[in-house]
């Protein structure tokens, strides 16, 4: 049976992983290289990498991490942050990630979901998309960028449904509302993108205890939950996470070999 | 050289390079025809469509020489793409493919209303026991990523199986043969293990 998928998310700032609330505040926590391998031995099925500098000095140094990244962990992993041509993708996927994470740049240019799918295949594609509860939307929820700080014109589901059909291949939802707040992630925002698109979608923001990954794969129908913090500092370890989720039923990868 | 890896532009390869220089064994990154009839060990590795990925190989002229590998027995590892490009034909842009297994690469249904690709963490079931698969335990899991997967006509050529809906096949093989739907090289320990597995196959 295919298994739910813990992601671990790693935020990098000139080459060092942070961790921020709400995007803001952020505080260093270690070498990205260092803190991937741990959480490949304790069994993360997955790693994100967001390069939030994505100053030309920064994308030189990111370009680097993610080289050491492929050759010391046996695992997918997916790089986003201010990615913004073809040519940005090729770089970050010959570096060795699996896929490449679009945000605010797919919205800019809807373009670059097709020419990345038609060149490097859609599984290496990945919408990154943060919603923002916002009644005034037909779903409900607005699609808000560069960070969370820019409001669209876009509404999340509709935007998930579009991206998707020009070539996402797996969407990576996270609710701005519930970033940070370690409260739980925003199941129903979850079920309604999950249950609209035919690709995996990762739930992110809100994570805060075993619980929630609970809540999000049952109520939220997601595919992979993402956490950051609660595993971060130590609060909570994926294998940990996995023997909570196991004893409730939800078919987890085994952490160990 | 021991193993060679083929290369014909068909996504991640750096990935199953790094596995094997993490296994410390040497390896040649090649498009070169002659290159490949001198492996030990063969690989054909792959991410992307099947169509584009035969043209490939035949504009590189590798078709001939990958044929002639197989010919003389020695050990052929297929991943992902590279797991169905060896069938006859495939689905993915009715492309016409090498035929080293009887049989075809087929798509997932979506009427099935299952999320395509397959994409995450699965276990596998050994149909019998192979040196590749070696000590598998049962929950062994593998990381896929796919639309289509592999239909040999004969079901002795299926050397494990997954569910996804359905059964289909994770692994398959015959004779010198031996290639995963899912990809080993990002596996974790236990893809780690099928590769090491690989290298010490004397079939």
């Amino acid at each position: 049976m295919l298994q739910k998928r813990i992601v671990v998310c790693l935020d990098v700032r000139d080459g060092r992983v942070t961790k921020g609330v709400r995007f803001k505040n952020n505080v260093e926590i270690g070498d990205p290289v260092a803190l991937a391998r741990q959480y490949y031995e304790t069994g993360a099925d997955e790693l994100v990498f967001y390069d939030i500098t994505a100053s030309a000095e920064g994308r030189g140094i990111m370009i680097e991490v993610v080289r050491q990244v492929a050759a010391q962990i046996f695992i997918p992993f997916s790089v986003g942050g201010g990615l913004a041509s073809l040519e940005d993708m090729r770089e970050v996927l010959l570096a060795g990630a699996e896929k490449v994470s679009l945000n605010s740049q797919a919205v800019k240019n809807p373009d670059l979901l097709r020419e990345g799918a038609s060149r490097f295949g859609r599984q290496c594609i990945v919408l990154g998309m943060d919603a923002l509860a916002d009644q005034a939307m037909p779903s409900g929820y607005r699609v808000v960028i560069n960070g969370g700080r820019t409001p669209t014109e876009l509404d999340a589901l509709e935007w998930a449904r579009r991206a998707v059909s020009l070539g996402a291949g797996e969407i990576v939802l996270n609710s701005i509302d519930a970033d940070g707040t370690r409260q739980g992630y925003e199941c129903r925002l979850t079920r309604m993108i999950s249950e609209a698109v035919s690709v995996p979608v990762v739930a992110s923001g809100g994570a805060g205890k075993p619980e929630h990954l609970l809540e999000v794969f049952r109520e939220g129908a997601a595919d992979a939950a993402l956490v950051a913090s609660m595993v971060h500092y130590g609060d909570y370890t994926v294998p940990g996470i996995k023997t909570f989720l196991a004893a409730r039923g939800i078919p987890v990868r085994e952490s160990i070999g | 050289m021991s193993v060679v890896i083929v290369d014909y532009e068909a996504g991640n390869l750096r990935s199953v390079e790094s596995a094997f220089s993490w296994l410390q064994e040497p390896f040649l990154v090649t498009a070169e025809p002659e290159e490949i009839l001198r492996a030990d060990r063969l690989v054909l590795p792959g991410v992307g469509e099947a169509r584009a990925a035969m043209t490939v190989l035949e504009a590189r002229g590798l078709i001939p020489a990958i044929r002639e590998f197989i010919s003389r027995g020695n050990p052929f590892l297929g991943i992902c793409l590279g797991s169905q490009i060896i069938l006859e034909e495939s689905d993915e842009g009715d492309a016409p493919c090498l035929g080293l297994l009887e049989g075809r690469a087929v798509a997932f249904d979506p009427r099935r209303g299952l999320k395509i690709p397959h994409m995450g963490w699965n276990t596998i079931t050994p149909r019998g026991s192979h040196p590749f698969l070696g000590d598998l335990s049962r929950e062994s899991s593998f990381y896929f990523v796919h639309s289509f997967f592999p239909s040999p006509r004969d079901p002795g050529d299926v050397l494990a199986w997954c569910d996804y809906g359905d059964a289909f096949a994770a692994v398959v093989g015959r004779e010198n043969i031996v290639a995963t739907q899912f990809h080993p090289e990002k596996s974790g320990e236990a893809g780690l293990r099928l590769l090491r597995n690989f290298l010490q196959w004397k079939p």
